[in-house]
């Protein structure tokens, strides 16, 4: 670790913390629906829109109801965007010609599921894959809505804390509407020019072939890259407009847009800790959980970044004698995966930063990461993405946590437990329960069946003896469940397994990745694994809508819930959950149910390999 | 606390029996192996699964001995910790239980076959089997004779031995009319002859219902205890998940390594056991029934275990005045002379007047005039003396002495006598009486034949150590409010002495009502004593209602525990159970949570060293071997029920401090000591089955 670094991570810490109080505070306003800046030149579209849609502002709707308005929503925009993709053929923007050949059937299922999700998981490369129409309509509409839906269901959480023996939670139009329009949408066109500024591309022209300084031919992908790159970031969806994601010289192109990505990701779920705070009328409160989420993200971070400055000691060892710590002239440690322009320390600030939040973006390839530097992204993910969180998910996600920890510990007072002066019963133990039972139940239940999933016999069909071939004919369909989109016909994975680039530890690694991811509705990918076949589309694609609406509709059954509580005032009797000794327990509760449950599963993955790697050397 | 109160406590106490009688044990034993009945342990999710695991590793191990497979020994010895597992669990629940039944052996013993002296309609006495009595009968009961149901006394005065119940040998008064109407079957009349109407038809009476509490019989979870069942069922299915899926990351992980095995059925079964809150899972009913119990030690009959836990949550408590905040009695604390009159004189003459006088307001006259003019009592003998006592009509008390009349009384009373002997009686008088009053004292005028004295000021007195103990409920966050049926001075200037937070003066049943209802409003859980019939609808109203067992029917009937000692303060101590409850699950989740980490250590790196070899440096404790390791987390785990079942059924100790305190203390004891605690315990158990050749 080196000065430098430490002092970018503390710079983009800092910053962030200057916008926690004013951010949070507006949206604190927007979502009351008070008087703010942007009032008189938004409130109009506001009504319009209204009018239009036929919403109801002052019209207060039960749990059962946001939650069907919710999901109603969510799944018209699945079907709206799936139909969409697969006739992207037919539809303009689109230079480069792509069709639904491209964009078969189950890939367009999980695109379009990954995208209402707020995933933005991508089995496929988007420079051969989706127009420019697909991607600025199709796709990056629910990189909006998503976001806005995410802060809409925190909204309605923070709501069953703040109201007193309230039947409703809130509208959920009101909420979405207000959500895009005051506060993702000023931020975004601000964030797009000063993209554009920085060197990303805003354009509908064909790819450009050109000759490099070597002579060879390549070709440049382009297209409408800054508008969408603002809201991937802002709204943690992280889909990228490149295959290589941030990682791009188009999408990230400086230092400076490096920072201001980083901090973006954060931005809104950090300050929505403080509207949180504010809505129940004890900043405190809001605070201690930016507290716990800090801890939780300083001490990822630290055990990422300390990784991959090391690198692997082997390297170093006698024999070999290469210089592993960071001099003038190298970067030293694991530099393998990363961009130089972004070095170490920027590469593991933003690996830790898009896996705290349920972003997904990625500046470096986790899959090159030291064992422990994968791991933490990992970890993140496994969390839940409570450390911030995905705008709006990372608040109510942390917020059931606080729960979870309060019925522990809170008992430990003398007193059944309260939160923010609601008390905490069956019914919310049972929901809080039911999302991280299900959440654990789709990450290893897929995994287990994805390492083990034999589907045809046979590895690769160069190698086919006749007997596998004859096999593979009598599988029939079920043969071609792991078979790769796009290649050519015979080409089948067999097992689910086989799809994994690396063998032993970092094979499982690549596996349990990609579920954590799908069901976290991160998005990332650990990369190493071809994702692109119809059983990892489809398995992913199910993973994805159990992560986000199975997690959703307990949470908005709480909200309906707490609403409908009497509020019971704080007394020196009273479990404080503004404390310091809060703070610790709600991390406490975190790390130890997210250990709990997947220590079995992370030990024969990254923990195995790092030990392998420090006592003999051996790497996947 | 003062002594009064710690006297009146412990002499209230139950004789509890020791936490380690023989007799419970030797029956709890007994009882532990009938509750594997699978319908029992169904009733908790927890154990069954481990019940479930016992069964299946049973089955293997006699596969195993059949066929000669596999690892006999240790999978013997695995199901053998895991059916001691759950016998455990059941021995802390048989415990707790046993606890109660010895107590309801005892109640029972007074439910011996009583004869009925019962009034038929034209008043006839029939003698019938206590049974046959339904609610609405009559019978006469005189002294000697045991009362044969709960009823209400409807004619006549008699004491009443009511130890059977609340185990207090001194008797009671019970009489017709008023709030000392109830009378308890099984208790047995001393004195006097009384006609009771009984309320209450077989089986459903008093006893009846206090056996059927104590012994747990209609033991309902309470709502705190549901919610926590399914936190630990949820938990449970965790790790299920946790556990099933590692299978399948284990065949891969062999496959790809190409060296070991997947963990056999055993191993995955005693990984889930260790894993699984068994801990709190297994003594958490334990902790219900003891809570329960412990309130019952301090003789008060909660009708359910919802009460008990309502008991912690309470943050306002209503306490009566009189009997609770004050002794009941007041105290003389000054003599004031009207102009023109020694006080000496006064002194004289309101001693003389009190010599007789056997109330505590009559002695604290003598003591007061002793004191402070150090006028001794006297030989009254050589005197031609007559005591006047006080009665309802004339509201005066005094002495006929040598010709002079002393009197002292209500003001009203003592003026109309003076004016009746032809005296005067000036507003010099009236002014002190009213002054008195107003400050919250009771004015007593004393006279001596027609000339007015002066007056005594009598005050209420505050019980010592009340202000500590109201200072200790603040806090615990929990707000006090002194019910009073004084004027608002008066109250006020008790409730200031007391150190009361709030006081409602000049109550009615009405204004009580409407308080709790306030406090209710504002989500508050109010807690109130109460025994005459007019408390009826606010104990039922209040969220924890104590009624005084020598109270009327109704009241026993509207609160949710009944005092058994009639000891208002009593309140205090039920609430401070209710918070030991709740802080001994919450503090045995956290330690059986927290456990689960060592356990980790010593059971992942067992079940792959084969496999992957560089996950020795996971043994961080250095296990032997992986069976021994294995085996040892599951013995600790089995172990540790035991050794928290004193824990479980004490309380984990509790101390008045704010909840920040609290919660730091318990999360440092239980949570920190519960992540260190099992890595020495499964080291030593790993050294002794090395030693002893075990694995």
């Amino acid at each position: 670790m080196t000065f430098v670094g430490v002092l970018q991570i503390l710079f983009m810490f800092g910053l962030l913390l200057l916008t926690v109080k004013p951010l949070g505070s507006y949206m604190a306003k927007v979502f009351e629906g008070e008087r703010t800046l942007f009032t008189p030149i938004l409130r109009p579209m506001e009504t319009l829109i209204y009018k239009m849609c036929g919403v109801r502002e002052d019209k207060d709707m039960k749990w059962t109801t946001y939650a069907f308005a919710m999901i109603a929503f969510s799944l018209v925009g699945t079907v709206a965007t799936y139909v969409l993709l697969r006739m992207q053929g037919m539809l303009p923007w689109n230079p480069q010609h792509f069709g639904a050949k491209e964009m078969p059937a189950n890939l367009a299922f999980n695109t379009a599921v990954s995208f209402t999700t707020n995933t933005n998981w991508q089995s496929y490369v988007p420079e051969t894959t989706v127009s420019y129409f697909s991607n600025m309509v199709s796709l990056a509409i629910h990189n909006w809505m998503s976001a806005a839906t995410g802060m809409a269901i925190a909204m309605a959480l923070v709501r069953g804390f703040a109201r007193k023996s309230a039947a409703g939670i809130g509208n959920f139009w009101v909420d979405l509407t207000r959500s895009t329009i005051y506060i993702l949408a000023p931020i975004t066109v601000i964030y797009a020019l000063f993209l554009i500024q920085q060197g990303v591309p805003q354009n509908f022209s064909p790819y450009s072939a050109i000759k490099t300084v070597e002579g060879a031919s390549q070709t440049i992908a382009q297209g409408p890259v800054a508008s969408q790159e603002a809201i991937k970031m802002l709204g943690t969806n992280g889909g990228g407009f490149f295959n290589a994601n941030s990682a791009h010289p188009f999408e990230n192109p400086t230092p400076l847009t490096n920072l201001v990505q980083i901090l973006s990701i954060f931005l809104i779920p950090a300050a929505l800790t403080y509207t949180f705070g504010k809505l129940v009328g004890n900043v405190k409160q809001g605070w201690a959980i930016f507290a716990a989420m800090s801890v939780l993200f300083f001490a990822g971070l630290f055990f990422c970044y300390r990784a991959e400055a090391a690198g692997n000691p082997n390297l170093s060892a006698k024999g070999i004698g290469i210089e592993n710590a960071a001099t003038d002239t190298q970067a030293g440690g694991n530099m393998e995966g990363k961009e130089t322009r972004f070095g170490i320390s920027a590469s593991a600030l933003f690996a830790t930063v898009t896996t705290d939040a349920s972003c997904g973006a990625v500046n470096a390839m986790h899959d090159s990461f030291t064992p422990i530097g994968g791991l933490v992204p990992l970890a993140n993910i496994l969390t839940g993405e409570v450390i911030f969180g995905g705008v709006g998910a990372g608040l109510y996600g942390m917020l059931m946590f606080a729960v979870l920890a309060v019925f522990i510990a809170g008992l430990m007072v003398g007193r059944t437990p309260e939160y923010i002066g609601k008390k905490i019963e069956k019914f919310e133990v049972k929901m809080a329960m039911l999302a991280v039972l299900i959440l654990a139940a789709s990450i290893l239940g897929f995994s287990a069946l994805a390492s083990n999933l034999n589907l045809p016999p046979g590895k690769d069909s160069a190698s086919f003896t006749d007997a596998q071939k004859a096999d593979e004919a009598k599988m029939g369909s079920i043969a071609r469940w792991n078979h790769v989109n796009g290649s050519s016909p015979s080409q089948y994975n067999g097992a689910m397994a086989n799809n994994v680039n690396n063998s032993g530890p970092h094979g499982l690694s690549e596996i349990i990745y990609a579920y954590a991811s799908a069901t976290g509705n991160n998005g990332s990918a650990f990369a190493g694994l071809t994702a692109n076949t119809p059983v990892y589309n489809g398995t992913l694609g199910i993973a994805m809508l159990i992560g986000r609406f199975m997690m959703i509709i307990p949470l908005l059954a709480i909200a309906g819930s707490l609403a409908a509580k009497k509020h019971i005032p704080a007394t020196s009797g009273t479990f404080p959950t503004d404390s310091g000794t809060f703070v610790l327990l709600l991390v406490g509760v975190v790390v130890i149910v997210g250990a709990l449950t997947f220590f079995p599963a992370l030990a024969l993955g990254p923990i195995v390999e790092h030990f392998q790697m420090m006592t003999g050397g051996k790497l996947y | 606390m003062n002594n009064d109160m710690t006297v009146q406590s412990t002499s209230g106490k139950r004789k509890a029996s020791s936490l380690f009688d023989p007799n419970i044990i030797k029956r709890a034993s007994k009882e532990a192996f009938l509750k594997l009945n699978p319908k029992t342990v169904a009733k908790n999710p927890v154990m069954f699964v481990v019940e479930v695991g016992s069964l299946l590793t049973t089955i293997l191990w006699i596969k195993e001995l059949a066929t000669h497979t596999g690892h006999p020994l240790f999978t013997g010895q695995c199901t053998l910790w895991l059916w001691f597992t759950v016998l455990f669990a059941n021995f802390a629940e048989a415990m707790a239980e046993g606890r109660g039944k010895a107590q309801a052996d005892t109640l029972r013993k007074t439910k011996t076959e009583t004869k009925a002296r019962k009034l038929d309609s034209n008043g006839i006495e029939q003698l019938v089997s206590a049974t046959e009595l339904r609610r609405g009968d009559r019978v006469v009961c005189e002294a000697g004779d045991i009362i044969p149901g709960d009823g209400e006394v409807v004619e006549g005065i008699a004491s009443v031995d009511e130890s059977a119940i609340t185990g207090e040998s001194a008797p009671v008064i019970r009489e017709s009319g008023g709030d000392r109407s109830a009378v308890t079957g099984g208790t047995k009349v001393l004195s006097d002859k009384v006609v009771i109407c009984i309320t209450s038809n077989p089986g459903e009476t008093f006893i009846d219902r206090m056996i059927a509490l104590v012994e747990g019989a209609q033991r309902q979870k309470t709502p705190n205890e549901i919610a926590l069942s399914i936190l630990l069922s949820g938990l449970t299915i965790v790790f299920l998940l946790a556990v099933v899926t590692l299978q399948p990351f284990a065949i891969y992980s062999v496959k790809s390594a190409g060296v070991g095995e997947a963990p056999s059925v055993t191993v995955l079964v005693a990984l889930l056991v260790c894993l699984i809150p068994t801990t709190i899972g297994g003594l958490l009913s334990a902790i219900g029934i003891a809570g329960m119990d412990r309130v019952m030690q301090h003789n008060v009959l909660a009708m359910s275990g919802k009460a008990v836990e309502a008991a912690g949550d309470v943050n306002t408590l209503l306490l009566d005045k009189t009997g609770t905040i004050t002794l009941g009695n007041r105290e003389a604390v000054e003599f004031i002379p009207l102009e023109g009159v020694k006080i000496d004189e006064l002194a004289n003459a309101a001693q003389l007047s009190s010599l007789a006088d056997e109330t505590p307001e009559g002695r604290s006259i003598v003591v007061l005039a002793k004191e402070q003019y150090g006028l001794r009592g006297r030989e009254l003998q050589s005197h031609e003396a007559e005591f006047i006592p006080f009665t309802a009509q004339t509201r005066m008390s005094g002495i006929n002495i040598d010709s002079q009349q002393v009197r002292k009384g209500a003001a009203g009373s003592v003026k109309a006598w003076v004016l009746n002997q032809k005296g005067t009686v000036t507003s010099e008088l009236d002014d002190i009486v009213t002054r008195i009053s107003s400050i919250g004292g009771t004015p007593l005028v004393v006279a001596l034949n027609d000339k007015v004295l002066g007056v005594i000021y009598l005050k209420d007195v505050v019980k010592g150590g009340m202000k500590e103990r109201f200072d200790e409920l603040r806090r615990m966050g929990i707000k006090t409010i002194m019910i009073t049926g004084d004027n608002p001075l008066t109250a006020k200037s008790i409730a200031e002495e007391a150190g009361v937070d709030d006081y409602l003066a000049e109550a009615t049943p009405e204004d009580k009502m409407e308080l709790i209802k306030r406090e209710q409003a504002g989500g508050k859980l109010v807690a109130m004593t109460g025994d005459g019939t007019n408390d009826a609808p606010a104990l039922a109203q209040a969220d924890v209602g104590v009624a005084m067992n020598t109270g009327t029917q109704a009241a026993k009937e509207a609160g949710n525990m009944v005092d058994l000692d009639s000891n208002p303060t009593k309140l205090i101590e039920v609430v401070e159970i209710g918070k030991q409850l709740l802080m001994t699950r919450g503090a045995l989740t956290t330690f059986s949570i927290a456990n689960d980490v060592a356990k980790y250590f010593a059971i992942i790196p067992a079940m792959f060293m084969a496999t992957y070899p560089a996950l020795a440096a996971l043994n961080i404790m250095k296990l032997s071997t992986p069976q021994s390791a294995i085996l040892a987390a599951v013995i600790f785990n089995a172990l540790i029920i035991i050794a928290l079942i004193p824990l479980a059924l004490r309380g984990v100790p509790y101390r008045p401090m704010g909840a920040a305190e609290v919660l730091r203390r318990n999360l440092l004891i239980y949570g920190v000591g519960g992540l260190i605690i099992p890595f020495p315990g499964i080291w030593v158990i790993d050294r002794l089955l090395s030693a002893l050749h075990l694995a």
